[in-house]
C-alpha cells in the first residue's frame, strides 16, 4: 500500500527532497575558494569576515525563515564574545571550551529575550530586541569583568584541543573555516529539517498552522534561540581571533551592520548572508582610508544597491538562473 | 442523551465595538451528526466559528467540548483536543506543495515537529498516508503542484485532505463547497459524507441542496441569533426562516 503510493508520488514528478545540484554546486565553490584564499588574501581579514559570515547566517536564519527583524543581534555576538574572552582568561579555559561557553551565554540570553519579544511583530519585535540589545550594552559598559571601554584584550588564543596551536596563523584560520562551515551546515540543516517544514509553514499562513494545533510561538522561539546560539558561536569565535572582546560588538550599530549584510547578500537565500558579509567586510577594509565617512559612503552604497537589486547580490543572481542558492 | 453532546455553547455573544455580531446563541451539536450553520450573509457563521476555535475571544458565554469547558483555551490547544476548523476563505500553504500541505498536518500528530537536527527527509515516511488523503479529495494527479496554483475548488479539497489528515473528532468547515463548479461540489459533499461516519462535522454552507442532502440537523442564525433549529423539511417552511432568507435577498 505504502509502496505503491510512494511509487505514485515518484511517478507524479521528479524527486524534490534531497539538496538541490545548483546549492551544492555553489557550496563546493564556497569552501574551494575558503580553502585557498588564505594564501592569496591577508588571513586576519578572511576571518573576520567569516564570523561576520556565521553571524549573518545566524541572524537570516531568524529574518529569511521567520520573517522577524530582530535589532538586537549584537547583543548575542557581543555577549559570547565576552563570554569567551573573559572564561579564556580570568579562568584559563582552553579554546574550545571557551567558544563554547561564549556560545553557550548567548543561546541563554536568546531563551530570555526570546521568550520575551516573540509574541510581538514586525516593528514591536524590532523595537523590543533592540531595547534589549541596549540592556546588555548597558549593562557592558558597566560590569567590571567586561572592562569598559576598553574591553577584554589579550586573551590567551591557547591550543584547542590540546593539540592545534592557534596563535599559528594559518592553524587558527582553518579552524575558523572549519567552525564557520560546522556552523553554515547546521543552520542548512535547520532550515531543512522536519522543524523547518513547520517554520515555512507558519511563515506561509500562521493562522491555518495555528488551526491545525502548532503552537507557534513555541517554534518561533525555538528558531530564535537557535539563531541567537550561532550569532554567539561566531561571537565567540571572533573574540579569540582578534584576542579582544568590546563595546563595538555589543553596540547597535553591529545590529545594524548584520541587516546590512543579509539584505545586501540576499534574504532567505542560503549563501546570500556570507556573500554580504564578504562585501560589507571587503568595503570597510578598502574604505578605511575615509575615516568617519566610510559610513556615509556605505549608507550611499546600501541605498543604491537596495534599489537596484532588491534580492539582494544572490537573490538576483539565482532570480536570473532560476535556481534557488 | 445529554452526553452525546459533544459541542455545546452556552450565552455564547461576541460585540464588535457595540455592534452584536452574535448574540445569546446556545448551540448544542450531537456527537456523530453533520450539522449544518446556515443564514444570511452576515449572520454571524464565521464568527461563531472563530469563537468555538478561540481565533476570537468571546464578550460573553462558554463553550464546551467533550464536556471540558474550552472558553479560554488557545487556539492550537484546541486543535490538538480534537477540535480542528477550516477557514472560509481558503487556507492553504500556498508555497508548499500539495503532499507537502498534508505532510504539515501529519506531522504534527506523528512527531518529529521541532527536530531542527534531522534531514527533513524523515517526512518522507509520511508521504504513503499522505498520498491516500490527497486521492481521496480528488488531488492525486497535483500532488508535487504548489497549491498556490491549483483553481480555487481544488484549494478547498486540498484545505479539507489536510483537516482530515489529523483525523479530528469534530471538524468546523466554514463553506466547504463554495465556489466550485458543479462536480467538485459533488465529490466534496460525497467526500464530508463519508468521513462524517466516524466523527462529528459541523458546516457552514450557502448550498441549500448539499445541506438538504448532507445535514442531519440545521440551526439558522439571522443576525447574530437562533432563528430556528431541527432538520431541513421544518426548517424550510419556517416563516421566520423563509422571512430572514427574503429579507437578505436569498431566494
Ligand atoms: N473583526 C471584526 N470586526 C468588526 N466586525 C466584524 C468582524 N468580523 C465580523 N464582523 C461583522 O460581524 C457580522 C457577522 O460576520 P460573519 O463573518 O460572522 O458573517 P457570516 O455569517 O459568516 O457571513 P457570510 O455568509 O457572508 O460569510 C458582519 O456584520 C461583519 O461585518
Ligand atoms: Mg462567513
Amino acid at each position: 500500500m505504502t509502496a505503491t503510493a510512494n511509487e505514485y508520488v515518484g511517478a507524479a514528478a521528479p524527486a524534490e527532497t534531497g539538496v538541490p545540484i545548483p546549492q551544492v554546486v555553489a557550496f563546493g565553490v564556497m569552501t574551494t575558494i575558503l580553502v585557498a584564499a588564505p594564501f592569496l588574501v591577508y588571513p586576519v581579514f578572511l576571518m573576520k569576515a567569516l564570523c561576520f559570515a556565521l553571524f549573518a547566517c545566524a541572524f537570516n536564519l531568524l529574518i529569511g525563515y521567520v520573517g522577524l527583524l530582530s535589532f538586537g543581534h549584537a547583543a548575542f555576538l557581543g555577549a559570547a564574545g565576552y563570554g569567551a574572552a573573559h572564561s579564556a582568561k580570568a579562568w584559563g579555559f582552553p579554546p574550545e571550551l571557551a567558544i563554547l561557553f561564549g556560545t553557550a551565554v548567548a543561546a541563554a540570553l536568546g531563551v530570555v529575550i526570546g521568550a520575551l519579544a516573540i509574541r510581538s511583530k514586525g516593528i514591536y519585535f524590532a523595537n523590543i530586541t533592540l531595547a534589549f540589545a541596549q540592556m546588555v550594552y548597558f549593562f557592558s559598559v558597566q560590569a567590571g569583568f567586561t572592562g569598559g571601554e576598553d574591553g577584554i584584550q589579550s586573551v590567551p588564543r591557547g591550543t584547542l584541543l590540546g593539540v592545534l596551536n592557534l596563535n599559528e596563523t594559518l592553524t587558527l584560520y582553518f579552524v575558523v573555516l572549519a567552525i564557520f562551515l560546522a556552523g553554515f551546515l547546521l543552520i542548512y540543516r535547520a532550515i531543512h529539517s522536519p522543524f523547518g517544514q513547520v517554520l515555512k509553514a507558519i511563515r506561509e499562513n500562521e493562522p491555518r498552522a495555528v488551526s491545525l494545533g502548532y503552537r507557534a510561538e513555541r517554534y518561533k522561539l525555538l528558531a530564535f534561540v537557535l539563531s541567537a546560539t550561532f550569532a554567539g558561536l561566531a561571537g565567540a569565535t571572533k573574540a579569540l581571533v582578534f584576542q579582544l572582546a568590546s563595546l563595538t560588538d555589543v553596540h547597535w550599530t553591529m545590529s545594524g551592520e548584520v541587516v546590512l549584510m543579509t539584505l545586501l547578500g540576499g534574504l532567505g537565500t542560503v549563501f546570500g548572508p556570507v556573500v554580504g558579509a564578504f562585501i560589507v567586510m571587503a568595503l570597510e577594509n578598502y574604505l578605511s582610508q575615509l575615516g568617519a565617512w566610510v559610513t556615509v559612503v556605505q549608507g550611499v552604497i546600501f541605498v543604491v544597491c537596495v534599489l537596484t537589486f532588491r534580492r539582494g547580490v544572490i537573490g538576483e543572481l539565482g532570480n536570473l538562473l532560476r535556481k534557488s542558492l | 442523551m445529554a452526553d452525546d453532546v459533544i459541542l455545546e455553547t452556552e450565552g455564547l455573544t461576541k460585540e464588535f465595538r457595540g455592534f452584536v455580531a452574535v448574540k445569546d446563541v446556545r448551540l448544542r451539536v450531537r456527537r456523530g451528526t453533520i450539522h449544518a450553520l446556515i443564514g444570511p450573509n452576515g449572520a454571524g457563521k464565521t464568527t461563531c466559528f472563530n469563537l468555538l476555535t478561540h481565533f476570537l475571544a468571546p464578550t460573553r458565554g462558554r463553550i464546551r467540548f467533550k464536556g471540558r469547558e474550552i472558553t479560554g483555551s488557545r487556539p492550537a490547544d484546541i486543535a490538538r483536543l480534537g477540535l480542528v476548523r477550516s477557514f472560509q476563505i481558503s487556507a492553504v500553504f500556498p508555497h508548499l506543495s500539495v503532499l507537502e500541505n498534508v505532510r504539515v498536518a501529519l506531522q504534527r500528530t506523528r512527531g518529529a515537529s521541532f527536530d531542527f537536527w534531522r534531514s527533513e527527509r524523515v517526512l518522507d515516511g509520511l508521504n504513503g498516508r499522505a498520498v491516500e488523503l490527497i486521492e481521496a479529495v480528488g488531488l492525486a494527479a497535483f500532488a508535487r503542484t504548489p497549491a498556490v496554483e491549483l483553481p480555487y475548488g481544488r484549494k478547498r479539497a486540498l484545505e479539507i485532505a489536510t483537516t482530515l489528515a489529523l483525523e479530528p473528532e469534530m471538524m468546523l468547515l466554514d463553506e466547504p463547497t463554495a465556489g466550485m463548479a458543479h462536480d467538485d461540489v459533488e465529490r466534496i459533499s460525497a467526500l464530508i459524507k463519508r468521513v462524517a461516519a466516524n466523527r462529528t462535522v459541523l458546516m457552514v454552507e450557502h448550498n441549500l441542496s448539499v445541506v438538504e442532502n448532507l445535514s442531519d440537523i440545521i440551526t439558522v442564525l439571522a443576525r447574530g441569533e437562533v432563528l430556528a433549529e431541527g432538520d431541513y423539511r421544518s426548517v424550510s417552511r419556517n416563516q421566520d426562516v423563509i422571512q430572514a432568507y427574503m429579507g437578505s435577498g436569498h431566494a
